[in-house]
């Protein structure tokens, strides 16, 4: 090594990874300081994304802010849409009936069953494996397709309302989702079968990116990327929300820290997802799916196109927005990715003072140093697939 | 614990420092004077009863002629071990928009203290790396700020009028020639 040095000159190497790379999940960009393979130093930079969510819902009505949401976390926008009435619900001090919470909370765990199933695909495939990337998809498209005869949108959904779902669920959609939950174990023990004791893979994952309970707790990480830590902390468990407290579930835990053991904790996540669905189908309630509520909820549609009553009542809902009682709202769920949190500080009108998203992929990537120095660039690959990112989200 | 009777801890703890507590839906929320914060939080992360080991969030919200002290950053506090919660806000000036960073208590801090001095323009004493986050580096102006605009007078771009005449020149193209 010595006569190495000698003979050459050393010095350490920055290469800027990203905003184009396929890695980065988005619109990251990295600078890594390199000493040969080593990061010596890995400094993010985010914002790439950033159109102004915040700004944007303090410029709209309660109701009209909806749709930013599905706009964080695009994989996932079912988990934003239920995040952002649940908030605004408990601002307005309203609660949705009992059918709409079950149906909430479905499509919720749906909507993490497709998130998950993304970030196993690309996860796996930013590390070499092809096929299980194939394979993932297969399902999300499934989910897809139930989310299309849902409510007609694929991507960004918007169907939770405040105070409750945009439509009642058909007998169709339920049947062909039975269908899904009883079939996708088996489709779970694919994905296992060809990742979970694949040498190759743990190879590239046990031991990589460790970050202790205490630490990763003083980061504010959450979700799958905490849990895998051992930290028991999921919001719905802490503080339930919709019927969280009305359905079992287990929480799955890591007990290393490392990339492999959050693998395996969303893989677990997946399964209770699954297990979640299940219990919400078999216990559906029949009653309405939006709160008799009509200072803050919406008219049904028909209602609007028949009644003169109904009709002022919506334009002025729409315009003017709701008079909400002035106060401030912390309110975090569980998505996908971690806590989405949004905090509202209401001045008494229609809109809100302030909106703020707490966004996890935004905490998630500022670890990233810290998972990244010190190891091997290509564990720099491991640990962005790890923490589970969407940059839509980070930059908001 | 009830989130009032940690109110009540904080205020029989720093009697001065706090200006107000409030409870909405059953959040409590303590308004603070910004020169201790740091050593609130501290108190906070590291008594055994309350143990607030996990930082939410930080933000700012800017009152712009609603309250004497333009800015508020609010942190919102969490204990995984107790299961409660707590929302902190302390008062900043627009004369003097600065605080201490609570990076030394919680290193989670970083990124929200970071955008929050992006988007509001409050500058945290001690922070290791105070640069932009979101918008590009050379951006002036806070754009969450109250009086900055949702759209602004937008600088046209040199190259429209170029445009424009060209649009010009072929609408009056006559084709059948």
């Amino acid at each position: 090594m010595e006569h190495i040095e000698k003979t050459f000159e050393t010095r350490e190497l920055t290469i800027s990874m990203g905003p184009q790379h396929p890695a980065t999940h988005g619109v990251l960009r990295l600078v890594l300081n390199l000493d040969g393979e080593t990061v010596v130093r890995c400094t993010p930079y985010v914002g790439y994304l950033h159109r102004g969510v915040e700004k944007l819902g303090e410029n709209r009505t309660y109701f009209a802010a909806l749709p930013l949401s599905d706009r964080l976390d695009y994989i996932s926008s079912m988990n934003n849409n239920v995040g952002y009435v649940n908030a605004v619900e408990k601002l307005f001090g309203i609660e949705a009936p009992e059918r709409a919470k079950f149906i909430r909370t479905m499509v919720a765990e749906m909507g993490r069953i497709s998130s998950h199933i993304i970030w196993l695909g690309t996860h796996v495939l930013d590390i070499g494996a092809t096929t299980p990337f194939l394979y993932a998809f297969r399902e999300r498209e499934v989910i897809m397709d139930l989310f299309e005869m849902l409510c007609g949108a694929r991507l960004t959904v918007s169907y939770p309302r405040v105070g409750g779902v945009r439509n009642d669920i058909s007998q169709e959609f339920l049947d062909e989702l039975y269908d899904f939950v009883l079939d996708f174990p088996s489709k779970m023990d694919d994905y296992e079968t060809l990742v979970t004791e694949n040498r190759v893979w743990k190879n590239r994952t046990v031991g990589i990116g460790v970050i202790s309970a205490e630490e990763a707790i003083n980061w504010g990480l959450t979700g799958g990327t905490l849990r895998g830590s051992g930290v028991n902390y999921d919001v719905r468990k802490h503080a339930p929300y919709d019927v969280y407290d009305r359905v079992e579930f287990d929480v799955p835990l890591g007990k290393n820290g490392d990339c492999y053991d959050r693998y395996l904790v969303r893989i677990g996540e997946m399964r209770q997802a699954n297990r979640i669905i299940k219990q919400c189908i078999e216990k559906l309630p029949a009653g309405p799916v939006m709160a008799d509520a009509p200072k803050f909820t919406l008219p049904p549609k028909d209602m609007v196109l028949k009644d003169m009553e109904h009709l002022i009542h919506q334009f002025i809902l729409i315009t003017k927005g709701p008079t909400v009682p002035e106060g401030e709202v912390y309110m975090g769920t569980e998505v996908p990715k971690g806590e989405l949190g949004f905090y509202f500080v209401s001045d008494g009108t229609g809109k809100p003072y302030r909106m703020r998203v707490r966004a996890p992929s935004f905490v998630h990537a500022s670890v990233l140093p810290r998972l990244c120095e010190g190891g091997l660039i290509a564990d720099v690959i491991a640990n962005i697939g790890t923490i589970d990112i969407v940059l839509g989200e980070c930059d908001r | 614990m009830e989130p009032v009777e940690i109110a009540n801890k904080i205020k029989e703890k720093f009697p001065d420092e706090v200006l107000d507590v409030k409870e909405f839906r059953g959040q409590v929320s303590v308004t603070l004077k910004k020169s201790r914060i740091l050593e609130i939080c501290r108190y906070l992360h590291d008594d055994p009863e309350l143990y607030f080991d996990y930082l939410i969030d930080v933000c700012g919200v800017d009152y712009l002629g609603r309250k004497d002290k333009r800015f508020e950053v609010v942190y919102h506090l969490y204990s995984v071990k107790h299961r409660h919660a707590i929302r902190l806000k302390a008062e900043v000036s627009e004369n003097e928009p600065r605080i201490d960073s609570v990076m030394p208590v919680w290193v989670g801090a970083n990124w929200h203290e970071r955008e929050c001095f992006d988007m509001y323009g409050i500058m945290f004493k001690g922070h290791p790396d105070p640069r932009r986050i979101l918008m590009p580096e050379d951006w002036e102006g806070y754009p969450l700020r109250k009086d900055y605009p949702v759209k602004g007078p937008a600088k046209e771009w040199p190259g429209f009028l170029d445009v424009l005449d060209r649009a010009k020149r072929f609408k009056d193209f006559e084709w059948h020639e």
